[in-house]
């Protein structure tokens, strides 16, 4: 079904720009418009899709729908819900001291909160258009793991001690109604109000993304000329046990959104750096930042936010490693 | 009238805020247009995303930036 893309590229570079196909630039102008081409009509395709199931949800009804069930389903649901909203980071207080108001457990709404930057349906259409089904597979279960699994551990280890004074305040409000009109906000809406929602998350959400996808793609082309195949292969291509928790490490501080930085997640991946290495490092980039920590750190004392830091350490080492074995 | 926007200071909430501005000079009103950037102050709304607009301490819209002639029909 995608190949309609590659045969799009050649009309374009071969026919109308009379480009070579064996010269270096024919090359690169082809494989600079197949892939845009194809991740802007799987993106708008996605957007919509998930806008359509997505339509009628707020945090508000989110949170309202966490409230009262019982904790086991409570993260895979979190991290669900996490995984179709979109996500803001400067939303990610407001948000956490909501939840927490609605007695909702620490490791419930960090369930949500890690899931939320990884997996949006931005990101599902660049992986599937550019690293392929397996690929696409493999983030979204680990992504899903690392919401479900932390979200879980921090509720065992009794992290809710660690909550700063304005993360108690939140607590001690146990506010269970959202200040903000959203009775006005059905619930249940027709076909016709879901499709009409999705066009417009489809024009808003392009607006705003279209221009990332070009630097990305450009960026990750340039990545695919520039660096020598050889230094990262040979440095790092049989995937020695240290370069995982090394990408990570590296990973966890740098601020990049996922539409950033998947195009740059294949050219490494084309350049022969293994493919465990390369999620964990792409994942461990997009879950957290300094920048995020900083946030964070309104509502966590420190003591919680090196245990969040090491937990997404070794999350992430372990799911490169695994990947690196079983590929 | 008063006029509030909460945020932490955001691209999102300035921006929010000169629109709000822009609104009050449009609609010429007498109203004051103040920022409110203190967590556990706007915590008291009880909203769940930032930017949100409050109008005399109620309110009107979260984790939207509305544009000034939006803004300026709620007045």
């Amino acid at each position: 079904m995608l190949e309609i893309f590659t045969r799009l590229a050649d009309v374009l570079t071969y026919e109308l720009f009379g480009l070579d196909p064996a010269s270096k630039l024919g090359d690169s102008v082809h494989f600079f418009i197949e892939d845009v081409t194809k991740i802007y009509a799987l993106i708008i395709v996605m957007i919509y899709i998930i806008a359509v199931l997505r339509a009628g949800l707020d945090t508000g009804n989110v949170r309202k729908f966490l409230q009262n069930r019982s904790r086991g389903v409570s993260y895979l649901i979190a991290a669900a819900f996490g995984a179709i909203t979109p996500f803001c980071s400067c939303s990610s207080i407001p948000l956490f001291l909501g939840f927490t108001s609605a007695r909702i457990p620490l490791g419930i709404t960090m369930s949500f909160l890690i899931t939320s930057p990884m997996i949006n349906e931005v990101a599902i259409a660049l992986l599937g258009g550019l690293l392929g089904l397996r690929f696409t597979v493999l983030y979204v279960i680990t992504g899903m793991l690392a919401g479900i699994l932390g979200g879980f551990f921090l509720d065992s280890i009794g992290a809710e001690r660690y909550l700063t004074d304005l993360g108690n305040q939140a607590k001690a409000l146990g506010s269970t109604e959202a200040a903000y009109p959203d009775g006005t906000v059905k619930t249940r809406l027709s076909l016709r109000e879901r499709s009409d929602f999705a066009k417009d998350e489809v024009k808003t959400i392009f607006l705003r993304v279209w221009k990332w996808v070009l630097i990305g793609v450009g960026l990750g082309a340039g990545l695919h000329g520039f660096v020598p195949e050889q230094l990262i292969s040979d440095n790092l291509g049989s995937g020695q046990w240290w370069s995982v928790p090394l990408a990570v490490v590296v990973g966890i501080p740098l601020y990049s959104n996922a539409t950033g930085m998947i195009p740059i997640a294949e050219s490494l991946l084309l350049k022969g750096l293994p493919i465990g290495t390369t999620l964990a490092f792409m994942m461990s980039t997009v879950a957290a930042s300094f920048p995020e920590f900083i946030l964070l750190k309104q509502v966590m004392k420190p003591r919680l936010l090196v245990i969040f830091f090491f937990m997404l350490l070794f999350f992430f080492t372990l799911a490169g490693w695994i990947f690196n074995l079983a590929f | 009238m008063t006029i509030k926007i909460l945020g932490s200071g955001c691209p999102k909430c300035q921006r929010l805020y000169a629109n709000a501005l822009d609104a009050v000079k449009q609609a010429q009103s007498s109203a004051t247009v103040e920022k409110v950037t203190d967590m556990s102050e706007i915590l008291r709304y009880r909203i769940l995303s930032t930017p949100a607009l409050v109008i005399d301490e109620k309110v009107v819209s979260t984790g939207q930036l509305l544009s000034a002639e939006s803004i300026v029909a709620l007045l």
